[in-house]
């Protein structure tokens, strides 16, 4: 045999091997040293977390850590589930003032048809900088109108919407009129016109269900004809059927009455959306089962005379009433201030770990998707913030965030242009 | 017997003036006291009397029948103040016209305006409120104590600068307006800029031939015959800006526009206070602290128009580390309530240290107002504008508790939950009475 030959065949073993080696199983990364806040269940003191395919392996304090794992050295930090924006317009608004970048809103009043996913715009800029705020999930939602569409969930990271989505859709957004309403053209009160739009409502899901009867028969019987077409009855079937949640945004105090009126005789699964007034009529929402999902808490009292903090301690009174609820940043350039809607509702009388619940946990329950999501704890899918201390805290940097079990880029639209003008001074 | 009446009368009005332009005796005890300017002084008393800051220090003696304030395990500090509002007006744009130099704010003040009790309870003890950016050339702004409750000739701060409002970029330009009605000139930056130095020649013009006349009626030979000019208001206020007795206070997002602006004033001579908005600060900062003018921002409000898309979180701190005076204000009667919470962020973007950030909405903003001498930071001899926080106020779960103006409290949340409560019982008792009647 020649030396040439030995050379070659040494060389092929050595590559297979190597090959074979990089094929050995799953790759492990280790969450080192970092204080660790799973939401459900008690903190732990410089703890580890286990990362395997994308979800969460082990959570504790003497984890054994694999051989040939990735280990992260998280000393100093404080680790937290990823955050969940229960209602905002990420991706589907760049610049609000100019049409061009503006698709969170159609036309018309009725449109159950309408895909909020279908416009996502997974390149929006103000998608990475809500994901460098901790967030990993929201709730990206169509507005307007008396049914606005479906609305879907989403993970921070992809590069396509199809990579995006974690659940579509989530819910059908219904809009009740706002207690205060910014231009009134009608004569009649807010109060009047919700009452006439849950009259509307109920027409329409009535229809929707004769609709699905005379469909259903047709099917079964080849002599009756099917009835026409009707994209809004058809877009509506999965909500009566009580498959599709509905997502109402509700104000006033008797508004939110009716509405829990409505879902009841309509057998429909329900969240509440806004609920301003939430707070004067707190028991009946806990008896109902609604949860609550907060409109952005940065707006002024709709009532002057129900006190400057109305919508400050709204989240407060509610929870204690036994109310499931999460907060929204109802937001696109502004969604990274998730967080300090619920540390607002914390300071006006919300216990702190009921804050972060909001933006978490409760999210991923009312959503049902705390299987997957909304806590660190074994099997949950490795969404994780790594923060150089609490998350709901406007000082605190976030060092790192994990979404499916992978860093992700933190290089933010903020970052770029900043290091463009570094250059000159 | 007359001159006695007389007599008494003046003593009688000085004493109602002097009721009216001192403040009160307050004495606050064991708080945090963030001095912003001197420091932190951890469990420390404040004691002011007839309005002013006397003492700073520990274990100060009360003096007889002062009424003291326990901040026991709270935050003591200066009143936040508001660089750029547009509350306690009745009107805020002259849109009729293009340019409005003539009006001034002073003149549609409402003091019953519930944003200043809002400005209050988020320890907002003064603010500059300010004419729109409808117009390049806007009007007079005026500064505000937040004295609710008190007559709006009370509120006004006599030591403040007198300023203008000028207005770049797409509101001047009414770039997002649908086009309703025919444009009006200017519609595009260059139109602005060239309406701005067609204002100013015509006021050089006007101030000179004022000055000669006036000079001319010196002389006893010419002052005879002599007619007056004509009076323009218009002009006149773009006569006090070159006259240095008025400084520019000028809406700019773009840096382009800003420089641009910049230019102008060196052409005239006129001075420029302080940018509004400024989103692209950052991009000029090395030019704007060279010519010593500052910004007032929103720390991170953005994208809701194309000049305002590249308004990055780090404007602040990067600005302020280059050395660019930086206040943040609020432009909303909503933010205004918050604005500690803005500061706060500029400690995420940017690392700013929690001294710098607080001094973002509270000794800059002053010394952009010209008031730095008398409110802006807790020092003796100062106003005694105070707020107390629960928690620290840079913390997101802090909350206002009291604003102090003067030692005179305007906004203490326990009274303002007594007397919440007291209310809410009556209210209840008088429904459980109408529903017995029914019986």
């Amino acid at each position: 045999m020649s030396k040439k030959l030995v050379l070659y065949i040494t060389i092929l073993v050595l590559c297979a091997s190597f090959i074979l080696a990089q094929d050995k199983g799953p790759q492990f990364i280790a969450i080192k040293g970092a204080t660790i806040i799973p939401v459900v269940g008690k903190d732990i003191a410089e703890g580890t977390i286990l990362l395997k395919d994308g979800l969460i392996e082990a959570v504790g304090k003497n984890i054994n850590i694999p051989e040939g794992a990735i280990v992260f050295n998280a000393k100093c930090l404080f680790a937290y589930p990823g955050m969940i924006d229960s209602l905002c317009s990420l991706g589907l608004q760049e610049i609000s003032s100019v049409r061009g970048t503006v698709d969170s809103r159609e036309t018309g009043r009725i449109n159950p048809q309408v895909k909020s996913v279908e416009a996502l715009r997974p390149d929006s800029m103000h998608i990475p900088i809500s994901r460098a705020n901790g967030i990993t999930a929201a709730i990206v939602a169509p507005s307007g109108g008396l049914i606005a569409g479906q609305s879907s969930l989403i993970r921070l990271a992809g590069w396509t919407s199809q990579e995006m989505i974690i659940k579509s859709p989530v819910a059908m957004h219904i809009n009740l009129p706002t207690i205060r309403p910014r231009f009134r053209r009608t004569t009649t009160t807010p109060q009047e016109e919700a009452s006439k739009q849950i009259k509307e409502l109920k027409e329409l899901f009535n229809k929707a269900r004769f609709y699905l009867k005379r469909k259903q028969a047709a099917k079964k019987n080849m002599l009756l004809s099917k009835p026409e077409f009707d994209e809004q009855l058809e877009f509506l079937l999965p909500v009566v059927n009580g498959e599709l949640p509905v997502m109402i945004s509700v104000h006033g105090e008797k508004d939110i009455l009716d509405a829990i009126k409505l879902v009841k005789e309509e057998k429909l699964k329900a969240i509440f959306f806004g609920v301003s007034e939430g707070w004067k009529v707190a028991d009946d929402i806990k008896k109902s089962g609604i949860p609550v999902v907060f409109s952005s808490l940065y707006a002024m009292p709709p009532k002057w005379e129900d006190g400057y903090d109305s919508l400050y301690r709204n989240p407060a009174v509610l929870q204690k009433a036994g109310v499931k609820i999460a907060f929204s940043s109802q937001s696109a350039s502004l969604a990274k201030d998730l967080p300090y809607h619920a540390a607002k509702a914390a300071a006006f009388g919300l216990d702190k770990k009921e804050a972060l619940k909001g933006v978490t946990i409760n999210p991923a329950q009312i959503f049902g998707v705390d299987d997957i999501l909304g806590s660190l704890e074994k099997g949950k899918v490795a969404n994780i913030v790594l923060a150089d201390g609490d998350i709901l805290e406007q000082g605190t940097h976030i060092k790192y965030v994990f979404i499916d079990g992978k860093e992700t880029d933190l290089f933010t639209r903020y970052e770029e242009l900043l290091e463009k003008y570094k250059k000159k001074h | 017997m007359r001159k006695k009446t007389i007599g008494f009368i003046v003593v009688l009005s000085l004493a109602v003036i002097a009721s009216f332009s001192y403040g009160q005796d307050l004495l606050i005890k064991n708080g945090t006291i963030l001095t912003v300017t001197k420091g932190t002084l951890p469990k420390g008393d404040i004691l002011i009397i007839g309005g002013f800051i006397k003492q700073i220090g520990k274990n100060i003696e009360p003096p007889e029948g002062i009424k003291v304030l326990d901040a026991s395990g709270k935050y003591v500090i200066p009143g936040i103040i508001d660089s750029h509002t547009h509350i306690a007006l009745t009107v805020v744009n002259e849109s009729a016209v293009t340019i409005s130099s003539e009006v001034k704010m002073r003149d549609v003040l409402n003091a019953e305006d519930n944003s200043i009790f809002t400005a209050l309870s988020g320890g907002v003890t003064m603010v500059h409120t300010m004419h729109g950016s409808g117009n390049p050339i806007g009007g007079e702004n005026i500064v505000l104590k937040m004295k609710w409750g008190k007559t709006s000739e009370e509120m006004i701060v006599h030591e403040a600068y007198r300023t203008l409002k000028f207005a770049l970029g797409e509101n001047p330009k009414q770039a997002n307006r649908f086009a309703m009605t025919a444009p009006r000139y200017p519609q595009t930056r260059m139109g602005v800029n060239a309406i701005i130095r067609r204002e100013f020649l015509k006021a050089k013009d006007y101030m000179e031939q004022w000055d000669r006349y006036l000079k001319a009626k010196k002389s006893k030979k010419l002052a005879k015959n002599l007619i007056p000019p004509r009076k323009d208001l218009r002009l006149e206020a773009l006569v006090d800006m070159l006259r240095g007795k008025m400084v520019a206070r000028c809406h700019a997002y773009r840096a382009d526009e800003t420089l641009e602006f910049i230019n102008l004033s060196k052409e005239f001579g006129f001075k420029i206070a302080c940018f509004e908005h400024a989103s692209e600060a950052f991009k000029i900062a090395k030019e704007l602290a060279k010519e010593n003018i500052g910004i007032s921002i929103f720390l991170d409000n953005w994208a809701y128009k194309v000049e305002a898309s590249e308004g990055i979180a780090y404007n602040a701190a990067y600005c302020t580390k280059n050395g660019v005076l930086v206040s943040i204000n609020s432009d909303s009667s909503e933010r205004i309530r918050r604005l500690f919470n803005d500061a706060a962020k500029a400690m995420k973007y940017g690392d700013l240290s929690k001294e710098e950030a607080l001094k973002l909405v509270t000794i800059n903003p002053a010394i952009q107002l010209g008031v730095e001498k008398i409110v802006g930071s807790l020092e003796i001899g100062k106003h005694g504008d105070i707020a107390i926080f629960n928690e620290h106020p840079l913390s997101a779960y802090t909350r206002c508790d009291k604003t102090i103006i003067e030692g005179e409290v305007y906004f203490d949340r326990a009274q303002y939950l007594k007397e919440r409560e007291e209310m809410e019982k009556k209210k209840k008792e008088k429904e459980k009475k109408k529903v017995g009647g029914k019986k």
